[in-house]
């Protein structure tokens, strides 16, 4: 399809797997302290690996300015992970370790993350936990005074460190206070409500950004020694997400169009214990922990269409599907099986609920085991959240599930020092590919983000700083002009469309089309439509959409539309790399690729490796660029859950 | 059952309308067909924005963001309470089953000096932020601290600083308090640090930065109606605000 491939780099360092980050460490070059002061860092978004990497730059010495869309740095969505962050602490003395986290991060990507930056990770996961007690974190507890873990994840072992369902809350609330620490410091200016409409390169590069502001409208010039975006996932292409309602691709997706490599967009993560969509009101998902499968049953009726209420229906017409086909693994599937299966079940007629886009999750038998005080006290929390949603009590009646995009594990390409292919621009946290792989595990997208902003990119920022060459310049430079006007321009072409459909109308009817097609299942066929629709939408979208109000004050329906037509071109993109992609891999199930009995079947032969999209211009077809995946140390198998 | 609410709902709205922070604004009158029980009260705001969209008309601004009751965004008074009618509960989780076909409902900003409003019912809480800024947190620098478990914390006040912990921020307990205190916000930040070893060092100095910068700003004080406390959506209890006062006066006692 593509003929001017390149082979990528990810500048890894080689020798022994424990020994390359620090070697890497002794062998960058540092700033000297007193010169810290001279550089400066624009830092795009604020949740826990901006928010990370803006305080520890600022605690070094650089000029640090922080971009946030909400009112507050506190408000990113890192706030809303429930279950916790994982490290090879090995306090329960359970036989966990550095190797062992590493292992399962890996395998639990499927194969297709990079070794070293996996290894890297694992590595710096410890000093997260002592970072972020020493901040104040207020993690769980045992009588003793030591702290708690819990397994998580289908990890074999306990390593996840938790403050009851709030772990992201806290994780992000002490890196906030650093931040917070930071600006009283002098050392960090936050700017809030303004989002990142343009990247500016300078001389091949990254130099500034162009924001909107969103009280005034109007749009604002920053520059910067270096650029680093961290600005989550684009989980919300899909419309419906487990995401906040304002996460959104745009700045990674304006750097890609400004010539960042994007990497595996195809790789999104759909979780299996969301609530489901009560109706076309619906706005967002709400996720509930996966621990609820450890008590739930998954089941549906045989018959199609029963309308019956779940408890008049016998036990002998009841599908345990999960417990049926998964005989040893039974409801504790990976997540990827389990939404899978609940999809087909819905598919094939046997959903339930007035939507028939649901299964149920059944507490009945662990109550009748266990007692309504034991069941109440482990996920009394989640039961009250559910009724508080769908007014229907769980202890009685049982939950109704569906699955829902939850992560994005790929994003803009990056090499070890967490560098996009633009010099300057820096990717952190989810908004980046490069841990995970084709699928993450429970309770390692916190470990990432503060990995990447407490202890790498502190590291690898100063040796960029150290080896380049900076021109002076400053924002009247003919690049920040052009930058400029080109934003001011494009939302004003928002605004002069003029017709008939309201922003969130265009954003449904792509999400259906993604959920339909580049959802849990995908195949060639359904790929290709995906694309050709996307398109039609994507055009009717520049002729018929009506975003009200003007361009100065507060304009939230010109906001969505920026980032609307954002998805739409990053929807596409998503479809061509998982048509490319003919092999099943974590969360990318392609239908043609599957072994006898139905499951994921990789194709280490032909897709060994990283796809990163290079754009070419409106009307070209984007180039696919790969980066060959080395597994030299945890070697390749293939999954198995039966 | 969840999601097989059939029956929609009528509503009358009155809704605060103000084009801008120079604006002097008013309320605004609007009638809504066809809300279904199962919507979230959001969601009903996404309704009528849709139909002001079809309208031609200008959408009502507010502020939202998770919609899951933890991000700490939404900010509306209902019927005039903080978050409306529901204990523990966020605009964003309370759902429309709450009221009844036919109800008027009053849907007006955060009212508080030190809270101006940007646009219709999104106000500016950066006062909070900079309240933080004088000193909500512990003075350390990301590097080689010790070993987790070299800090025991007895499981008891781990879990009163994660009580103080849960605050999101939202500056509900701003909006309920005649005076516009933001003593229970300020005092569960003072609260979980002061009740940890890690804050317990800087906890008296805090106290007197984060009272005095949160004077500075126009918040009012405590005259212990507790109104904060019964509209928190996130239950942060107003022993906090006792707690505050003890470090805060170790401050001045200290200072001497």
């Amino acid at each position: 399809m593509t003929t001017q491939i390149k082979k990528l780099d990810g500048k890894v360092p080689a020798g022994p797997i424990q020994d390359r980050w620090k070697t890497h460490k002794f062998n960058m070059k540092i700033v000297n302290a007193a010169n810290k002061r001279k550089y400066s860092v624009i830092v795009v978004g604020t949740g826990l690996a901006g928010a990370s990497a803006a305080a520890s730059l600022a605690e070094l010495g650089y000029n640090v300015s922080t971009f946030c869309i909400q009112d507050s740095p506190r408000r990113a969505h890192s706030i809303a992970a429930q279950g916790g962050i994982n490290a090879a602490k090995n306090y329960p003395n359970d036989g966990d370790s550095i190797y062992r986290l590493f292992y399962d991060t890996v395998k639990g990507g499927d194969y297709r993350a990079r070794e070293s930056n996996v290894y890297r990770l694992a590595e710096v996961a410890n000093n997260i936990i002592d970072q972020c007690v020493a901040q104040g974190v207020p993690f769980a507890r045992e009588y003793g005074g030591t702290l708690s873990n819990r397994s998580f994840g289908g990890a074999q072992v306990s390593r996840t460190f938790y403050a009851r369902g709030q772990t992201g809350q806290q994780l992000l609330l002490g890196a906030y206070s650093a931040m917070m620490k930071e600006i009283n410091n002098g050392k960090i200016k936050s700017y809030t409500r303004r989002e990142m409409v343009e990247l500016v390169i300078v001389e091949g590069k990254a130099r500034g950004i162009i924001v909107r502001n969103l009280i005034t409208g109007e749009f604002e010039k920053y520059m910067a020694d270096a650029v680093l975006i961290a600005t989550g996932g684009y989980g919300n292409v899909f419309y419906l997400s487990t995401n906040a309602k304002a996460s959104n691709a745009s700045a990674a997706f304006r750097a890609y169009k400004k010539g960042a490599y994007f990497a595996n967009p195809c790789f999104t993560q759909i979780h299996p214990t969301c609530i489901p969509v009560s109706g076309d009101h619906q706005s967002k998902l709400t996720l509930m922990s996966e621990s609820l499968r450890n008590d739930g049953r998954v089941w549906v009726p045989k018959k199609k269409g029963d309308t019956r209420k779940p408890q008049d229906i016998p036990e002998e017409e009841r599908d345990y599907y999960l417990e049926r086909i998964y005989p040893s693994f039974g409801n504790l599937v990976p997540r990827d099986v389990a939404s899978r299966n609940a999809k087909n079940q819905c598919d094939a007629g046997f959903g339930v609920s007035q939507t028939g886009k649901a299964v149920y999750l059944d507490f009945a038998a662990a109550i009748k085991r266990d007692g309504h005080d034991k069941i109440k006290a482990k996920y009394g929390n989640l039961f009250d959240m559910y009724q508080r949603i769908t007014d229907a009590d769980p202890y009685k009646t049982p939950m109704m599930i569906y699955p829902a995009i939850h992560y994005t594990m790929g994003g803009l390409w990056v090499d070890y020092n967490l560098m996009s292919n633009i010099p300057g621009l820096f990717v952190l946290g989810e908004a980046n590919f490069s841990d995970h792989g084709a699928n993450r595990l429970g309770a390692s997208a916190l470990m990432q983000g503060l990995a990447d902003g407490y202890f790498v990119i502190p590291y690898t920022l100063g040796n960029y700083f150290a080896t380049e060459k900076f021109e002076k310049i400053d924002t009247n430079h003919p690049e920040f002009e052009k930058a400029f006007s080109s934003s001011k321009e494009r939302f004003n072409k928002l605004l002069a469309v003029n017709g008939t459909k309201t922003v969130d109308e265009f954003h449904k009817e792509l999400g259906l089309v993604m959920w339909d097609n580049v959802g849990m299942g995908r195949n060639a066929e359904g790929l290709q439509t995906a694309i050709k629709r996307i398109q039609e939408i994507r055009a009717d979208f520049w002729k018929n959409v009506k975003v009200t109000g003007t361009n100065v004050d507060v304009n939230t329906e010109l906001e969505k539309a920026g980032r609307v037509a954002d998805f739409l071109e990053l929807g596409e993109l998503m479809a061509k790399d998982a048509l490319i992609r003919k092999e099943s891999c974590g969360g990318h199930f392609r239908e043609e690729s599957q072994t006898e009995e139905g499951e994921a079947k990789r194709d280490d032969e032909n897709f060994c490796h990283v796809a990163a999209w290079e754009y070419q211009g409106e009307s070209a077809e984007p180039l696919r660029h790969i980066e060959e995946l080395q597994f030299e140390f945890v070697k390749l198998t293939q999954r198995s859950y039966k | 059952m969840g999601g097989n609410s059939t029956d929609t709902m009528s509503l009358n709205l009155k809704v605060w309308r103000q084009k801008n922070a120079k604006d002097k604004g008013q309320m605004v009158d609007y009638k809504l067909d066809g809300v279904s029980p199962d919507m979230s009260f959001l969601e009903m705001m996404d309704t009528l924005n849709t139909k002001l969209v079809k309208e031609k008309g200008d959408t009502i601004a507010f502020d939202h963001d998770c919609r899951e009751g933890i991000c700490g965004m939404c900010s509306m008074m209902i019927n005039g309470q903080a978050h409306g009618p529901e204990a523990e509960t966020t605009t964003c989780q309370l759902h429309m089953r709450k009221f009844k076909s036919g109800d008027t409902i009053v849907v007006e900003p955060w009212r508080a000096k030190a809270f101006p409003v940007i646009k219709d019912l999104m106000v500016d809480r950066t006062a909070l932020d900079d309240i933080m800024v004088a000193g909500g947190y512990v003075n350390v620098n990301t590097g080689n601290p010790q070993d987790a478990n070299s800090i025991l914390i007895g499981q008891e006040n781990a879990e009163l600083a994660m009580d103080a912990a849960a605050c999101i921020g939202c500056g509900a307990c701003v909006a309920s308090c005649k005076n516009a205190s933001a003593m229970l916000f300020v005092s569960a930040k003072i609260s979980q640090l002061a009740l940890l070893p890690q804050g317990e060092i800087e906890s008296a100095a805090r106290a007197q930065a984060m009272v005095a910068k949160m004077d500075e700003l126009g918040f009012g004080n405590c005259t212990n109606e507790a109104e904060c406390e019964a509209q928190c959506p996130k239950g942060i209890k107003i022993e906090n605000i006792a707690r505050m006062n003890r470090e805060w006066f170790k401050g001045v006692i200290g200072n001497r």
